[in-house]
């Protein structure tokens, strides 16, 4: 596959693009259609487009299983870190309101959706590239 | 015992497509499913939460935590997979 200058030469103008649909519907969530979920998954099919085109240990080279482990769990601790300063304004779990009531920010219910929806992209897409990784991968590489 | 199988699968198929006469039209905004809270959701989200999408807005604010827990089911659907078939080295 490393050989196939065809496949390498339009996954490198495609990678970009496509990484960058994935940013704009999760950006776009709160107004349009889109949301982290959906995002996530454009994303991570760009990384598998990647492993396709370059192979497994190219990919790994820019970022490895303990980073997409990091990842994920950096994606969780947004949406999780949200619900619970929700909790600290004295509001419920995930009570968005209340954040906006007690900083006092106009607008800042959709500007929290859109955090909510970043961490869930980034969350959805380290899960998906990380069973990629495990189920290319020959299990020797792990690193 | 396909003889049984393909009347078992007809007499169902009948059912069902005569169920269908009875469901609503294609878009009807008489539906019985547009009809409980729909339009209370339609009429309630700009004034809570001041976003145009009703989805996303239901998705992430009114059904918050259910939320995170796909997202908490996602995160486990992979550390799972890494459990299951990654060989040595650390998670």
């Amino acid at each position: 596959m490393m050989e196939n200058v065809v496949i390498r030469t339009v996954s490198r103008l495609a990678v970009p693009f496509i990484q960058i649909f994935a940013l704009y519907v999760i950006v776009h969530g709160a107004s349009g259609a889109g949301g982290g979920f959906q995002g996530g998954v454009v994303f991570a099919a760009s990384f598998i487009l990647m492993i396709i085109a370059f192979g497994t240990a190219n990919v790994r080279r820019r970022i490895d299983n303990r980073g997409i482990m990091w990842l994920s769990v950096i994606g969780i601790t947004i949406y999780a870190g949200i619900g619970f300063l929700a909790l600290l304004m004295a509001g419920n779990f995930l009570e968005y309101a209340a954040i906006e009531a007690v900083l006092g920010i106009p607008h800042l219910h959709g500007i929290l959706i859109d955090l909510v929806e970043a961490g869930i992209g980034i969350a959805v897409m380290a899960a998906m590239v990380s069973i990629i990784y495990d189920i290319s991968g020959n299990g020797e590489e792990s690193s | 015992m396909k003889v049984k199988a393909l009347i078992a699968v007809l007499f169902i198929g009948i059912i069902l497509f005569w169920a269908v006469e009875d469901m609503p039209a294609f878009g009807d905004p008489d539906a019985p499913a547009t009809q409980y809270t729909g339009q209370l959701y339609v009429d309630a989200v700009l004034p809570d939460i001041g976003i145009d999408n009703i989805v996303t807005a239901i998705l992430a604010s009114y059904r918050g935590f259910d939320t995170l827990g796909e997202v908490v089911v996602i995160f486990t659907a992979g550390i799972s997979v890494a459990l299951l078939l990654r060989r040595g080295g650390r998670l």
